[in-house]
């Protein structure tokens, strides 16, 4: 399993859960069973086209990953929006 | 009591007060655009566009801007594309029902059924053979104006920057363009009558005539007295001091009505000569005034987008809102004729809709 953080509002929208064990063998499996388990959360992350969305930044073990990055068991992905904006 | 709806780059406030004495009631999506926001005035529902920067474009339901707002569904495009949804420019009662429709760049239509918490893309409209050849103007493909039918709801026009106007008899089963007599003064003239890269920047159904429109284009002011299928140019040599501008409004009780804030050009779109004016019409475009009493006159370079001008009532009492990109929104109770500062030092101004 692996281990998914999420920050507000994202978390909110897990339930308010900031950490959740997912199965997947890669960061768009997981996130796809995020969405699955978490419906609300569909469109937030990924796209419709199961494409991050441009300023949401995945780290797996620290390491800035993509959506075909591969995962093992016991990774962990934080999902962060990142630090663009005005 | 007025409420209105203020979409600013940093979430929705909502003003309520009389006349100049406004105060802000509540504030919503704090951080986040919110490119238009309006109240349903058949189910009292509101609706806000918001589209993070983060999270993707979304539209929110409430019945009370100042409680919770719950997400509305089924505003994605088809999966296994190669397109995404990238923002939301309206929302619109339809002419039945629960019927609702939302405007969306890259160049969408949606449509609800249930009062708007479920949508589903009008595929017509997705498919039309002509999309590759479409261009955005520098807001993005954005669909700002849906014109109904009052009564008729297989009638609509609808308005894209940068794509023209697009017609349906048939409730969106079908579409044709609209665009006979527009000139995109921005392409070479041997390619203006082919191009259909025709950047309308608003677009007005008058409901008590409702074969007549009004439009701002990207350069051009015009009128259809035809259902949209030709336009007339109302804006060379009738008065305004430049035919650039974003935003658009009508007097639902007199058909030869229209008002436009005039920027001064496509290189320069702030208010001409640094003075703040709303221009109207009460001959169908043959003329125009202005009317600024009230607004400022001096040091004042504004930019008025297309969705922050917005009207309440009809007549000669008919009050006006505008919101500037500076954070001001000023406001007028007697149709344009003097005006006052409702708020100031908002956020930029992305829309205003008097609930």
């Amino acid at each position: 399993m692996v281990v998914v953080r999420l920050r507000a509002p994202l978390s909110e929208l897990a339930g308010g859960r900031r950490e959740l064990r997912l199965e997947g063998s890669t960061v768009r499996d997981v996130l796809r069973a995020l969405e699955r388990e978490h419906p609300a959360i569909q469109g937030w992350i990924l796209d419709e086209q199961t494409t991050i969305r441009e300023h949401i930044n995945v780290f797996v073990n620290g390491e800035k990953g993509r959506e075909e990055t591969t995962l093992d068991a016991d990774d962990r992905i934080h999902v962060i929006p990142s630090i663009s904006g005005g | 009591m007025t409420e209105l709806l203020i979409g600013t780059k940093k979430g929705l406030f909502a003003l309520q007060g009389d006349e100049d004495d406004f105060e802000i009631a509540a504030r919503s999506f704090p951080g986040e655009p919110v490119e238009f926001a309006m109240r349903d005035p058949r189910s009292g529902r509101y609706f806000a566009c918001v589209t993070s920067a983060f999270y993707g474009p979304k539209i929110f339901v409430t019945d009370d801007p100042a409680g919770e707002w719950q997400q509305a569904e089924g505003l994605q495009l088809p999966e296994g594309g190669e397109t995404s949804l990238e923002r939301l420019w309206s929302v619109v009662p339809g002419e039945e029902e629960g019927l609702l429709y939302a405007g969306g760049a890259p160049g969408v239509l949606f449509e609800s059924r249930d009062g708007g918490m479920t949508w589903e893309l009008n595929q017509a409209f997705w498919e039309q053979p002509t999309r590759p050849e479409w261009n955005p103007g520098a807001g993005g493909m954005c669909m700002h104006s849906i014109a109904t039918w009052p009564g008729d709801p297989s009638r609509i026009a609808l308005a894209i920057s940068a794509v023209g106007v697009w017609l349906t008899d048939d409730g969106g089963r079908t579409w044709r363009h609209g665009n006979k007599g527009l000139v995109p003064r921005y392409v070479p003239e041997e390619s203006r009558e082919e191009t259909i890269t025709l950047c309308v920047h608003n677009l007005h159904r008058h409901p008590s005539r409702p074969e007549r429109l009004f439009m701002q284009f990207h350069g051009g002011v015009y009128r259809s007295d035809d259902a949209g299928e030709s336009w007339i140019d109302i804006g060379t040599d009738t008065g305004l001091p430049s035919d650039f501008g974003f935003p658009l409004v009508i007097d639902p009780d007199d058909p030869d009505s229209a008002y436009v804030i005039p920027l001064t050009a496509d290189l320069d779109r702030v208010t001409p000569d640094g003075r703040v004016r709303v221009y109207e019409t009460r001959d169908a475009g043959a003329s125009w005034t202005a009317r600024g009493d009230g607004l400022p006159a001096t040091d004042a370079y504004l930019t008025i987008l297309r969705q922050a001008f917005a009207r309440e009532g009809s007549g000669p009492g008919m009050a006006l809102y505008f919101g500037a990109t500076s954070g001001d929104v000023f406001g007028s109770h007697d149709a344009g004729a003097s005006w006052t500062t409702v708020a100031s030092k908002l956020p930029p101004v992305h829309s205003v809709r008097a609930a």
